[in-house]
């Protein structure tokens, strides 16, 4: 259950590029996350609220996008998408696979701000 | 409502990475080969490590071993009947161990210079699948699994075996009796990471050790020549 100290990454992250940003309100953070990356969305959603609270991001919506596993089979000469985590073997001739070249990201792609000109006054009067 | 998309690509564990990738350099020029030992509760990382540190050093092998638990330094304490230099790391509730803790306790750690080692052994917390993401700079991760826990352990857990350099079974001298399908075992880590260096070993008996001890020492040269 690494997952909280994953988010707490994130928002530290995205609180350090918000600086340039003074007057941002940020709607919504991307992440990509691997297939292979031991983590469990559920818990990365369901620890988003608390982590954000009383942050710049507080408010703003996860979304994540898994980025499937792909091994480079050495028989096809190609790279394979697996189908499954239960089997690393080329889907096509079943060679077993080895050389993994996608399925660990833990990335933050971007986030997305509201920056209109007097978007900070319009929340504090709201 | 004016929004714009700012583009940042950047690894979230990036400090962790950042430090890993510092610590491996400081290992390789100190040419000390670094093991980091993962597994669930109740696998015998310890006894296993305890075997493995009285061993070396019976033949002459410098070895130090750092040892992650969440609480209580009991691990250290029977680590350190092997004669060598231990120190325990108490994460105090976090599930894994991190760059950060090992740079941390390498640091003020009197009786060890990393350039005077020939190993060092990091036993992680006894965590299946947390530990996978964090890299501790580490040479060799290994990754056990006892003859009690089920050969499908490997199925379960396929991020943490698919990231393993070598995989250890532990217990082998209590297989029959607990009728280990020691086939099927192979077979299934086979399956997550093919072509994965296997021993088999009892700490209690010393079957394995001699082939495992021998690893040790081929990619330990390997790295250093």
């Amino acid at each position: 259950m690494h997952e909280l100290s994953i988010v707490s990454s994130v928002v530290d992250t995205v609180t350090e590029s918000l600086t340039a940003y003074p007057s941002a309100r940020v709607l919504e953070v991307r992440l990509r996350i691997g297939a292979l990356a031991s983590v469990v969305v559920d818990s990365l959603e369901f620890c988003w609220g608390i982590a954000t609270e009383g942050t710049g991001l507080e408010g703003s919506r996860l979304v994540v996008k898994i980025v499937p596993v792909v091994m480079h089979c050495s028989v096809c000469a190609e790279d394979v998408e697996l189908e499954s985590l239960q089997s690393f073997r080329c889907p096509r001739c079943d060679e077993p696979c080895s050389d993994l070249r996608q399925g660990r990201e833990l990335e933050i792609e971007s986030f997305e701000i509201d920056d209109s000109p007097g978007v900070e006054n319009t929340e504090v009067g709201a | 409502m004016t929004t714009r998309i700012v583009e940042l690509r950047r690894g979230i564990l990036k400090k962790n990475d950042e430090l890993a990738a510092g610590l491996r350099g400081r290992y390789g020029a100190a040419g000390v080969l670094v093991l980091n030992l993962v597994s669930s509760p109740g696998t015998g990382k310890t006894a296993f490590l305890e075997r493995t540190l009285r061993d070396l050093r019976a033949q002459g092998s410098r070895v130090a071993a750092l040892v992650g638990d969440l609480e209580t330094d009991n691990d250290a304490r029977r680590l350190a009947a092997s004669g060598a230099p231990v120190r325990q790391i108490n994460t105090h509730g976090i599930c894994h161990l991190d760059a950060d803790m090992i740079s941390k306790h390498l640091e003020g750690w009197e009786d060890v210079e990393l350039a005077g080692l020939d190993y060092l052994f990091i036993e992680n917390v006894g965590n299946l699948v947390c530990p996978s993401s964090y890299d501790l700079g580490e040479g060799i991760r290994v990754a056990l699994l006892s003859v009690t826990e089920g050969e499908d352990k490997p199925l379960k857990y396929p991020t943490l075996f698919n990231s393993a350099d070598a995989a250890v079974i532990t217990k082998m001298d209590i297989a029959e009796p607990c009728g280990f399908d020691r086939e099927l075992a192979l077979k299934n880590i086979n399956e997550i990471r093919p072509g994965i260096r296997i021993f088999e070993t009892s700490a209690k008996t010393g079957v394995g050790m001699q082939e495992w001890l021998g690893y040790l020492d081929e990619e330990r040269r390997s790295r250093n020549g």
